[in-house]
């Protein structure tokens, strides 16, 4: 039987960070990750680029020295885990192994839904979620080929592009009444839409695929209103849910994810959880929460590896928010942009140009954001948001013209 | 030994000549739009105000990276790889001072680098209020403050 | 090379907005903005055309060194018929707007026609369009800058309007863009107002390039240094601004006080560049809040200053309690000196208004001189006044018709027609104190007698900044001359004004010409421009602008008769001071000055004239 004193399973941006941050802290302890895919560490959010091809494989990498994982005496395995006993301490491999580990953290991502409607097995239709799915996708989505997506949620956006780059003829087919209903309100979701619309695609909102079935190597695509067409290509972007089938009789408390108190451990002794699997502390609310992104991954990764190592670390919890890159169109959200009952909201919105920013306040303080079409200083919403900073007479400015963020920001802090 | 920039807004006069010089170092011409230097202009308080990244050591940038493209120099700048870039700006939504921008042009995004340790800006600014010095007096009180407020936690505590 | 090469043309009543390129050979020949402008107004407009009809046309212009490093490069002009005058108008801005059209990739932007509703022009790099304004009529030009950015979510925008003053056709209408920068002189805001265009927005991304990269940073960082290293550019105007003249010029006794009736103030310290920096009772803050620069200027003489919280104008109006632009030299004076006020938050006050309304305050001010001395004389009293006592010296008289004028109501309507039209309509235009129906400046031609020649021969009407003498008579540059002397005046303003036409039409502001001369100038548009550019180009080019400015005058009607002043200025003897009984010298300076140009004896240049300079 293998062992380490740290054991990752699963190996995105929450499992990297935390190995990391297990080495700095520990000089000698012996740590190990397993990862289902043969290959190395590598970034979801890099594969979009990867299929346009504007960067090879290696673009896609997490940490681009082959060695650096060798390095840092970080040991990687190629391995399915079936099974955790939390009593004696080890991991069961699909292989038949086992491992056992002195502190664990699970950190196995979300794997995509597949809506339970017929002929979704049928070759051509794939995920975006691995680089074997990008590969796929790539050998089908060629110049003229007719393309179906399904979902236009954030990870269905982020790869509208590169599917219209290569030369592709696309429909979007989105069961909610809008583009990115999770992150983006009425308007930008429109925006959004017309955007897209403008640039070639057809997209259908509160619409629903009923069916897909074999046509003779191709594929065709019926809908809840019973139009139909045949395509090349169907892509299902319909949601994640995180990877814990293989933890559900651990005993563990398990919602939408593992959940974790604010030292990312869970509510076994010595197993810990980050990333799109743990459902962490929501930094307004205080709530249970799974935010999928890679900023609170990492963040995830690096306190639960500190507190592993023995090194009492609390976190704050995380900040939902997310930039897409809409085929060209940049848009974010930060936060609690829905608002709160009682607080205030200012908005800029300039259709025609797609520009649109929506602050929504609490009090002098802002508590989330929404914009379209602006790239400048982002960031400063995230550090507007998360550091509470009370706007005193910035509050009326930004609610007569909400493009004044930066300057919100720079008056109350640098000055 | 790692140096800063300094800034002193109260020696700002508005005038954006750093500005330019940071658009020409880089290769831009003369672009206040491609300056990873802003000057913020206060009318109302007659105030202009210097803005660039602070090389913070919290570096949430380089952490959001998904594709290791932030890496720090001999300066101790955070520097930004255009060949590891995939342009996906995640680092611009998490950097709490927004001094990480997405430049559309080049599909990558851009950010103070300290010129490789000979900042234009500081060269171009008439009055001296943009200053490269030892890290260890620099002065960024006031945004490093900042910087503690806005961490997600990832500072140990007790 | 640093022009952009593009025109944006803009048919206001077609409402289309066309590329075109931009004519090299007259590039070439007139470099930009002023010259180049101009050039193409008067192979495009009748002369005699009514300024505001939809006949004549409205450039905002750049020129190569806007947009560059260079230090003051971020000038641009508006060149037009001007409604004030009748005669060739450009008035030069500062700020930040200048470079955004260069940034946006446009040398010139030709407004022409008229459109039928209120609109503005959205410019976003190559992407030009005309908006429905209608929500901003009557709004000023704080409110409509600040909802323009507001509306497209862009606190980058940079944004040149009118206020209402613009659009109700108050004759010396000016255009400012971020909130305090004027193109201010000749009503070239009443034309744009003519035009029902209320706004130009511009947010440009592309950059501007210059030819030779490295030989520009030497020329650019050599010219810096040369500002950095002259007393005047270098610690005067960033320490007093414009206002370090308002003690030097009195004691000069050159200050024109109460309509020209005298010459030097008696309370000139208290609305001084040194007063703006004395504590007031009230909170023991100066007025003045910090000095600002332009776009890549290293001079930063620009002022900001506040109003004392308590002070009658604004202790019920929290607006104004802001820090804004001003008191410049020439806005201190003509709300001040002209009208014999001394309370500095009063002239605060009204200048604010200027910018936020956008009229011209040296005309304001000049024309509300005038306004007092008809009421003294009693040729117009309280009932067409509206009650308000327009003495001289009454702060409240002042601050009172700036509102009316920039809102236009009661009197304010009135004074709204500049002094000639209003001296002219009580019967009494002799009091109206200007050259070509464009009020004076803050500087007396008995006092310093180059000026009165310069103000005289003017192509825009009266003006200081097409031959400031001022700077070698007052302040000794480049080499000093005696203010009351004549003598050598003629060549001193004809070396003045023809330098000054290349400044204007570089792209840099004419500041730098404290320090600057055209030796200074020559090396960085050689590093930037296409072709070889020497001084003695650069001064040949500004003597062929000038006469080509000349010839659009009198093709619009102006004779060598215009080329005068008061009789004021030329019977009445200066009071005090060291002029103390001295009129102006006009009348020997003229001829010489004819001469010096190649022109006849009426003031038309002659054929040879006109060949040498391919006009």
């Amino acid at each position: 039987m293998k062992q380490a004193d740290y054991v990752i399973i699963g190996a995105g941006p929450a499992a990297v960070a935390a190995a990391e941050t297990l080495r700095r802290s520990d000089r000698d302890g012996t740590i190990a990750i397993i990862s289902r895919e043969n290959i190395s560490p590598y970034s979801r959010m890099a594969l979009p680029y990867f299929l346009t091809g504007q960067i090879s494989q290696k673009g896609t990498y997490l940490r681009k020295s082959s060695e650096h994982y060798k390095q840092h005496n970080i040991t990687l395995y190629h391995a399915t885990v079936t099974h955790v006993d939390p009593q004696k301490k080890h991991l069961h491999l699909a292989s038949g192994g086992r491992v056992s580990y002195g502190k664990l953290l699970i950190a196995t991502g979300a794997s995509p839904i597949k809506p339970p409607l017929p002929g979704l097995d049928l070759p051509g239709v794939h995920h975006c979620w691995t680089l074997d799915d990008a590969k796929a996708i790539a050998a089908r989505a060629g110049d003229g080929a007719n393309i179906v997506l399904m979902g236009a949620g954030f990870i269905g956006c982020i790869i509208l592009e590169a599917l219209m780059s290569r030369g592709a003829k696309l429909t979007v087919i989105e069961a909610e009444d809008r583009m990115v209903p999770r992150m983006m309100d009425d308007v930008a979701g429109n925006m959004l839409k017309s955007w897209c619309e403008h640039k070639g695609m057809t997209i259908l909102t509160s619409t629903r695929v009923a069916s897909v079935a074999d046509a003779g190597g191709k594929l065709e695509v019926t809908l809840d209103s019973g139009d139909s067409d045949v395509v090349d290509l169907v892509v299902v972007a319909t949601g994640v849910k995180a990877n814990i089938d293989f933890a559900s009789d651990m005993g563990l408390e398990i919602e939408e994810g593992i959940k974790v108190d604010h030292h990312m451990q869970t509510s076994l002794t010595d197993i810990y959880a980050a990333g799109d699997c743990a459902q962490g502390r929501d930094f307004f609310t205080g709530l249970w929460s799974v935010h999928a992104i890679q900023p609170t991954a990492t963040e995830h990764g690096h306190i639960a590896a500190l507190n592993m190592a023995g090194r009492k670390a609390a976190y704050k919890g995380s900040l939902n928010m997310n930039v897409l890159d809409t085929a060209g169109l940049i848009s974010s959200s930060f936060g609690q942009w829905q608002g709160v009952e009682g607080g205030e909201s200012a908005q800029s919105i300039d259709a025609e140009r797609y520009r649109y920013t929506n602050l929504a306040f609490e009090g002098d303080r802002l508590i989330g954001a929404l914009t379209i079409g602006r790239t400048d200083n982002i960031g400063i919403l995230r550090g507007l948001i998360q550091s509470r900073t009370k706007l005193g007479v910035w509050k009326e400015r930004l609610m007569k013209s909400p493009n004044r963020i930066a300057e919100s920001y720079i008056a109350n802090t640098q000055m | 030994m790692q140096k800063s920039l300094h800034i002193s807004a109260d020696d700002c006069t508005g005038c954006y000549q750093c500005v330019l010089a940071c658009s020409d170092e880089h290769g831009y011409d003369f672009n206040p739009m491609k300056s990873v230097i802003q000057v913020f202009k206060f009318e109302d308080e007659g105030r202009y105000v210097p803005y660039t990244c602070t090389q913070c050591d919290e570096a949430w940038c380089q952490k959001a990276c998904p594709t290791d493209a932030i890496s720090v120099d001999a300066n101790g700048a955070k520097v930004v790889s255009e060949a590891l870039c995939v342009g996906c700006k995640v680092c611009t939504i998490a950097c709490p001072f927004g001094t990480i921008n997405y430049n559309a042009d080049s599909g990558k995004v851009i950010k103070c680098d300290l010129c490789g340790g000979d900042p234009a800006c500081v060269k171009a600014c008439p009055t001296s209020a943009i200053t490269f010095v030892n890290s260890d007096t620099a002065q960024f009180d006031k945004m490093r403050a900042w910087a503690g407020k806005t961490d997600a936690g990832t500072q140990q505590s007790n | 090379m640093a022009w952009t090469g593009k025109i944006l043309r803009v048919d206001l009543t077609a409402g289309t907005c066309t590329s075109e390129p931009l004519n090299m050979q007259w590039a070439a020949d007139y470099l930009g903005q002023r010259g180049l402008a101009t050039k193409y107004l008067m192979s495009e407009i009748d002369p005699k055309v009514d300024p505001l009809s939809p006949e004549n046309k409205m450039i905002m212009a750049t020129g190569p060194l806007t947009g560059t490093s260079a230090s003051t490069g971020g000038r641009y002009s508006v060149i037009t018929k001007g409604e004030l005058t009748g005669a060739i108008a450009c008035s030069n801005s500062g700020g930040f707007f200048g470079n955004e059209m260069k940034n946006a990739g446009w040398d010139m932007i030709i407004f022409e026609g008229k459109s039928d509703k209120l609109v503005y022009l959205l410019i976003q790099d190559d992407k030009a369009e005309l908006i429905d304004a209608a929500q901003y009529k009557g709004a000023s030009c704080w409110d409509t800058e600040e909802g323009i950015k507001a509306k497209h979510g862009d606190a980058f925008i940079r944004v040149a309007s009118i206020g209402g003053a613009g659009e109700n056709g108050v004759k010396y209408a000016c255009i400012i863009n971020d909130m305090d920068r004027a193109a201010g002189r000749s009503g070239v805001g009443t034309v744009m107002g003519s035009k029902n265009l209320k706004a130009v927005a511009i947010r440009g991304t592309l950059g501007v390039k210059v030819k030779d990269r490295e030989r520009f940073a030497t020329a650019v960082a050599a010219g810096k240094q040369v500002l950095a290293d002259n007393p005047v550019t270098g610690t005067g105007l960033p320490t007093y601004g414009t206002q370090v003249l308002m003690n030097v010029i009195n004691e000069s006794g050159a200050l024109p006080t109460r309509n020209h009736k005298d010459i030097q103030f008696e309370d000139a310290h208290d609305i001084s560049g040194e007063a703006m920096h004395e504590p007031r009772k009230s909170d023991g803050k100066p007025n003045l809040v910090s000095n600002a620069a332009c776009f890549a200027c290293t001079i930063a003489c620009q002022r900001v200053s506040t109003i004392d919280r308590t002070h009658y104008t604004v202790k019920d109006r929290p607006e104004y309690h802001k820090a804004s632009g001003g008191l410049e030299y020439e806005a201190a004076w003509s709300l001040g000196a002209a009208c014999g006020v001394n309370d500095l938050d009063a002239l605060t006050f009204a200048n604010f208004l200027c910018n936020e309304h956008g009229i011209d305050p040296i005309t304001f001010g000049a024309t509300l001189a005038a306004a007092m001395e008809l009421y003294e004389m009693g040729v117009i009293n309280d009932e067409n006044t509206g009650g308000v006592k327009l003495n001289f010296g009454s702060a409240e008289a002042l601050t009172t018709m700036v509102e009316q004028t920039c809102k236009s109501q009661g009197f304010g309507v009135e004074l709204g027609l500049g002094s000639k039209r209003l001296c002219e309509k009580y019967g009494k235009p002799e009091l109206s104190m200007g050259v070509k129906g464009q009020e004076f400046p803050a500087y007396d031609g008995r006092g310093i007698q180059g000026i009165g020649l310069a103000y005289a021969t003017s192509n825009r009407g009266a003006c200081h900044l097409r031959g400031y003498t001022i700077a070698s008579e007052i302040l000794g540059i480049p080499v000093k001359t005696d203010p009351l002397e004549t003598d050598g005046k003629a060549g001193l303003v004809k070396a003045f004004q023809d330098a000054t036409a290349a400044f204007d039409s570089a792209g840099i502001c004419i500041f730098s010409s404290f320090a600057w001369t055209l030796d200074d100038v020559a090396p960085q548009i050689d590093a930037a421009c296409e072709g070889d550019w020497s001084a003695d180009r650069l001064l040949e080019l500004g003597e062929r602008i000038w006469n080509m400015e000349r010839q659009f005058n009198l093709a619009a009607g102006f004779t060598g008769a215009d080329d005068n002043l008061p009789a004021r200025l030329l019977k009445d003897a200066a009071k005090t001071g060291p002029a103390k009984g001295k009129v102006s010298g006009l009348e020997t300076m003229l001829p010489e000055y004819y001469q010096l140009r190649g022109w006849s004896a009426d003031g038309v240049p002659t054929p040879e004239t006109l060949t040498k300079f391919g006009l």
